[in-house]
């Protein structure tokens, strides 16, 4: 007989354990596949039934995504000088020429300016607010606690209304401000509520040691609180992130011009003869990086027990 | 270094009184140690003095003036914490630097880097210097924290049972380290600890709480020998001391009630007949338990002696000391 451990699951459970988590990983996986592989179909490609899995690869999509092109005539198209660049000779294949670029550039830094803008300053006012509540005598400490979570638990799209009005009202509408303030709003309750369990879980002998080595309560909090709650940070911020970076219904509502983030803009992208799918999926493919990479930059912070054990409990 | 003076301080935590109008001095150059059970306010005495908790009344002065409105790193006090915190994001360097590079101390790198090579080699976690604080075992953590105090010169240094989690050579070795800081820089300790040894070798001053009052404080000679009441007695003395009702061994004093032994206070092959239930070889000493009527009582005996569990022994007190109803002690009987 073959020694086993008690601890150590047998060859057979974890055979079963992979499979699982292999087959979850496709379910989960296969639309973002499939959106990325949109991203590089050529148009007929892209909504020819069967699906093609194969097929062959074109950046039209990510062409058509980047500019605005306008269609002339085949003889007028044979006059002009020779393409320059791969993409205007893709475009011609087309019977096309590139008429300029489209808003899509400036659609998705308004996205970057709002999502960091306001992860920025949720994460700010969250980690000062739970670092108080968690820390000092608040008077009604448990009804704000409460009140601050009640935000929450009526559906954003309740409000839009008077926020519209009141948007309007105070010339917020269609402002990076605007939306900032706004997605902070939301997100304060679950960076507040967050953060003030992972400070919670910070022991108070820490503070008081930095206090006795002659250090004062905020630099205490700088030197000893932040480093260890950057775990808690870390992860605050990646939620504050993804919702502020996927918000469709507040973003279509209160912006079109100027703050209009990437949500509202993508579906808006219009080909010839109707949807343009292999350029909405190259804008949704390229909208998902960012939340991406930030999230396997802080990748390392998500993992717990850095503090662990240096207490004695 | 500097005197330590509390002036009727009390402190509540809600409907706990955790000290109640406590007053004592303690002398600049002074080795004080608090004894006192679990809930007695040892350790909250160390938090008021160090400016970690504010008191509900009184005063508390260091160096003659006082300081009841200085925030921790203006007392300039050093503290080491019964659960050793150290810094778990710091290497064990960075821990021991961390009070010197304050913005109240600020010295200069160079000088840092010698200070805490110093107390690694005393403390010897010299070749731990580079390792995370959590990479250590317990006791190293322990070590460290201690450190962290060592590396200062404050006004007085805190200590809250600092050698407890580590085991008899270290503890021994660092009482001696302790005592030689204490005597070669006249620093003034406030030193809380269960431990009897490092109360008695020390101490120059023992203090003795009860129920957030001090109640006997003196050197650790007249808290043994002249203790006030049965309480205190009890606090020191290994093995510890035995009560008996007054009238054991025969007439007692007017109003005592019981009599305390000390080993020392039974003379052993007079008086009255006892059985020895049980004999412990400990090495240097061996100790008896023995039986008389009712009673049972604890001993020492000779090293080597001859005596077994079921023998029958003599004994008599030897100038015991007497208590009243109230545990207080009968002076001059």
């Amino acid at each position: 007989m073959s020694a086993y451990s008690i601890t150590e699951p047998s060859r057979r459970a974890k055979l079963v354990a992979g499979v699982l988590v292999c087959l979850y990983a496709f379910i989960t996986l296969l639309p973002l596949l499939w959106i990325i592989s949109t991203g590089f179909k050529s148009g007929p490609d892209s909504i020819s039934y069967p699906p093609k899995v194969i097929f062959e690869p074109s950046l039209e999509g990510y062409v058509n995504l980047f500019t605005t092109r306008t269609r002339i005539a085949p003889e007028a198209l044979a006059e002009l000088p020779p393409p320059e660049t791969f993409y205007d000779k893709i475009v011609r294949e087309r019977d096309m020429v590139i008429a300029g670029p489209s808003r899509f550039g400036e659609r998705f830094m308004n996205s970057v300016i709002i999502g960091f803008g306001s992860t920025f300053l949720s994460i700010f006012l969250g980690t000062l607010a739970a670092y108080a509540f968690s820390r000092f005598k608040v008077p009604l400490k448990d009804d704000l606690l409460f009140f601050i979570l009640s935000t929450r638990m009526m559906p954003p799209i309740a409000v839009a209304i008077p926020i519209f009005l009141m948007y309007r009202e105070l010339g917020l509408s269609d402002t990076h401000l605007g939306m900032i303030l706004l997605y902070t709003g939301v997100n304060i309750s679950l960076a507040v509520w967050l953060l003030k369990g992972f400070i919670d879980e910070i022991p108070r002998e820490y503070e008081e040691a930095a206090l006795i080595d002659g250090y004062t309560r905020f630099q205490a909090f700088r030197k000893v609180v932040l480093p260890q709650a950057a775990t808690g940070i870390a992860s605050t911020a990646i939620f504050c992130l993804i919702f502020a970076w996927n918000e469709y219904a507040f973003a279509v509502l209160l912006t079109s011009g100027t703050a209009q983030t990437a949500p509202p803009f993508i579906p808006t992208i219009i080909g010839v003869g109707g949807q343009d799918w292999p350029a909405v999926a190259a804008g949704a493919t390229i909208f998902l990086l960012p939340v991406m990479i930030f999230t396997i930059l802080l990748r390392k912070h998500l993992l717990r027990g850095i503090t662990f054990g240096a207490v004695r409990k | 270094m500097a005197e330590v003076r509390l002036t009727g301080v009390s402190k509540a935590f809600g409907a706990t009184k955790a000290v109640s109008a406590m007053t004592m001095t303690i002398p600049d150059g002074a080795f004080v140690v608090l004894l006192g059970p679990t809930g007695a306010g040892k350790t909250t005495t160390l938090r008021l003095i160090a400016g970690l908790e504010r008191p509900d009344q009184g005063d508390i002065a260091i160096g003659g003036a006082s300081v009841l409105h200085d925030t921790p790193a203006q007392r300039d006090v050093a503290m080491v914490f019964q659960q050793y915190s150290l810094y778990p994001h710091l290497s064990v360097r960075d821990n021991l630097a961390f009070p010197l590079r304050s913005p109240v101390i600020n010295m200069p790198e160079a000088e840092i880097a010698k200070r805490v090579e110093e107390v690694a080699k005393v403390l010897r976690i010299a070749h731990k210097l580079d390792n995370k604080a959590t990479q250590l075992s317990g006791g190293e953590m322990q070590r460290v924290s201690i450190g962290r105090a060592l590396v200062r010169q404050p006004r007085i240094y805190l200590m809250d049972e600092p050698l407890s989690s580590l085991d008899a050579k270290l503890r021994s070795d660092l009482r001696i380290e302790l005592k030689r800081i204490h005597a070669d820089l006249g620093a003034t300790f406030l030193y809380v600890t269960h431990d009897q040894i490092e109360a008695m070798t020390m101490a120059t001053h023992v203090g003795v709480l009860d129920q957030g009052r001090i109640v006997q404080f003196g050197t650790p000679r007249e808290i043994y020998e002249d203790p006030v009441s049965a309480y205190v007695a009890s606090r020191l003395g290994q093995p510890r001391i035995n009560m008996l009702p007054a009238d054991a061994f025969g007439p007692a004093p007017a109003g005592a009630t019981s009599i305390g032994l000390r080993p020392e206070h039974i003379l052993q092959g007079e008086g009255r007949p006892a059985t020895v239930r049980r004999v412990e070889r400990l090495g240097d000493q061996t100790r008896l338990l023995l039986v008389l009527g009712p009673h049972e009582l604890i001993t020492l005996a000779d090293p080597h002696t001859p005596l077994s569990a079921g023998d029958a022994i003599a004994i008599r007190p030897l100038s015991p000391l007497w208590f009243d109803a109230d545990g207080h002690r009968i002076q001059g009987a």
